[in-house]
């Protein structure tokens, strides 16, 4: 048996002829974006859940620590040190959960359909990643309005700067959640290398405690930790971009650094998930 | 559906593949695979598990890239899984693909926005699709409400709400009932005659194998045979007989009994013999009588199915359907 082929390309009529490869992308993220937020809107104790842990968390960890928490040369409060921590506590785990599902999409068989339709796979993963981190976001940005009884005022907060902050770390905490979900393809695993490796890092973030001076292994992992840079940037922004002067030293860098770097470690997590997805089906 | 494929009488074929080749360690699944599909034809890769179906499956559907082989579409060399043709394809997998938390409509329409289909022009597609899918009334309720046959035509449905040239179906009807395998079957050729859509299915099963228009029957990654069902079942010629022999006789000797005093060929399944002739009706008497009384659980005359074609073909069984198996499970439990 010969493979025929044609003298020249038979042309496509006009009404068959395929969108072009960009629109079939923008098609796929889109949907994948849009089918997460439907999920997410239409499971009311993934909402209340959203709400309730943080607020216990905030709540409960807060007042316990706030007798022995002290700034020096401040008075700032542990509550109002903590909310900002609490933030991005709930867009890690928001992220780490929102990735999960693309196990069990892939063990439900919902990610054939798209993987046979002509969206690419890095449209795949961006759809997924986006879609992830909009509902981590959603999550974040109910419990960011009950910002005024930490003390901040709402009319105060630099907007563009928490938004792009949150957006980025989310966006990077789900892609890197995505590449190591499809790499593992397994739920108990996936899991785990989350906890050890997110929730570790979101402690020594700045998030429950400032970084001590006199600890320079504590600053260096700081200095390497983009969760880190998440926090400070969430409290500048809490503060409408001006620290107070003894919460300075707690940020690992200024907001437009920061912000950067965040931007830096977004690219590299979709970067590493796009990778993954290509190579291993 | 509404548009025709135009290029209808376009002398090439409208997908072929040849030396398709690929290996998981050194176990090869495709071995020199070479097909040629016609528009508008149903076209049915026949081989039991094992036999590189899936493999095939997923090559066509671009889910694996095989390690070597070339691939034309309309006469136009194609790398396989490229847009071009993924965006062509209709692709039923055998799992359960749906969203189960979403309904039956926003399910066709995902499957549509995946394809960049508008929602003005997908809307009313869907709901077309949904009422031939006899799940109009229930159309906005949750899948997980679904029962399975209902699920396997939301299924169908899906893959049809961006008006494929090409329908891949992986094992369609394994797990159905008769009157839902029927029902798949009267649908799916109904969309051919009507839309000229090409069909393109893998499965083991001989009755969905005799709606196909051209059969590959498929051993060990490779094509046995390639042609329409009559002409298969031409290879054999006649009738089948088949003697069913009781547990305590050996089949072995018995088969060399129809060997050396019929000059028969017979073929061995299980407790079954069975054997390939002209006029069977003749030969049923002088069978029987060769036997002892009690040798004998039943005696059976047929034309010969695609099993036997393929048991003739290959030297192996296609795979017990489903069902039976099933059965046979609650058996013994």
């Amino acid at each position: 048996m010969r493979v025929q082929l044609a003298a020249q390309p038979i042309e496509t009529p006009a009404h068959r002829r395929a969108p072009s490869a960009l629109v079939q992308d923008l098609a796929v993220v889109f949907v994948l974006w849009r089918r997460d937020l439907l999920r997410f809107l239409r499971q009311p104790s993934r909402i209340v859940g959203a709400l309730g842990q943080p607020i216990i968390f905030w709540g409960v960890i807060g007042s316990g620590m706030a007798a022995s928490f002290k700034m020096p040369g401040s008075s700032v409060g542990y509550l109002e040190y903590f909310f900002p921590g609490v933030i991005l506590m709930v867009v890690v785990f928001a992220s780490i959960f929102a990735t999960v599902s693309v196990i069990e999409d892939r063990h439900a068989g919902f990610l054939l359909p798209v993987l046979v339709a002509p969206g690419s796979r890095g449209a795949l993963v961006l759809g997924r990643c986006l879609g992830a981190a909009t509902v981590a976001l959603l999550q974040a940005a109910l419990f960011v309005l009950l910002a005024p009884w930490a003390g901040f005022s709402l009319a105060r907060v630099d907007w563009p700067l928490l938004v792009a902050s949150l957006s980025l770390i989310s966006l990077s905490l789900t892609a890197l959640g995505f590449a190591i979900a499809w790499w593992l393809d397994n739920l108990q695993a996936y899991h785990a290398i989350q906890m050890t490796l997110l929730l570790p890092l979101w402690i020594v973030s700045g998030a429950m405690f400032p970084a001590s001076n006199r600890s320079p292994a504590f600053q260096a992992l700081l200095r390497y930790n983009p969760i880190g840079y998440a926090v400070g940037a969430a409290r500048e922004a809490l503060y409408g971009g001006a620290l107070p002067p003894a919460l300075a030293s707690s940020v690992p860098a200024g907001a437009g650094a920061s912000l950067a770097l965040l931007a830096a470690f977004t690219l590299a997590c979709l970067g590493a998930a796009v990778a993954v997805c290509v190579r291993k089906r | 559906m509404t548009s025709p494929i135009l290029d209808r009488d376009s002398p090439l074929p409208l997908l072929s593949a040849q030396e398709l080749r690929h290996a998981y360690g050194d176990r090869e699944v495709l071995a020199g695979l070479s097909f040629s599909i016609e528009r508008g034809e149903v076209f049915g890769f026949l081989g039991p598990n094992g036999a590189g179906k899936t493999t095939t499956f997923h090559v066509l559907t671009g889910l694996l890239s095989p390690q070597q082989g070339t691939f034309a579409l309309d006469g136009v060399p194609v790398r396989l899984g490229d847009r071009r043709l993924r965006s062509r394809l209709g692709v039923v997998f055998q799992a359960q693909s749906l969203d189960l938390k979403l309904t039956a409509r926003e399910n066709l329409l995902l499957g549509a926005a995946l394809y960049a289909i508008p929602r003005r022009v997908a809307a009313p597609r869907a709901e077309r699709l949904l009422a031939q899918a006899e799940l109009a009334d229930r159309a906005d309720e949750p899948v997980s409400r679904f029962s399975g046959g209902m699920r396997r035509r939301l299924e169908l449905a899906r893959a049809l709400v961006h008006e494929p040239e090409i329908l891949v179906l992986d094992e369609p009807t394994a797990g159905l009932d008769e009157a839902a395998f029927q029902r798949t079957w009267r649908t799916l050729e109904g969309l051919v005659r009507e839309t000229g859509l090409t069909v393109l299915v893998t499965t083991h099963r001989p009755e969905e194998a005799e709606r196909c228009g051209r059969l590959l029957v498929l051993s060990h990654g490779k094509a046995v045979a390639c042609d329409t069902v009559d002409a298969l079942r031409r290879r054999l010629s006649g009738d089948v007989i088949s003697l069913e022999l009781s547990a305590e006789r050996d089949l072995e000797a018995d088969a060399r009994l129809l060997r050396e005093r019929f000059r028969l060929e017979p073929r061995l399944s299980d407790r079954t013999l069975s054997v390939e002739l002209t006029a069977g009706h003749e030969w049923i008497p002088r069978l029987v009588e060769a036997f002892p009384e009690g040798a004998l659980r039943s005696v059976g005359l047929r034309r010969p199915s695609l099993a036997d074609v393929f048991l003739k073909l290959t030297g192996r069984e296609l795979e017990r359907d489903e069902p039976a198996i099933a059965k046979k499970k609650k058996e013994a439990a």
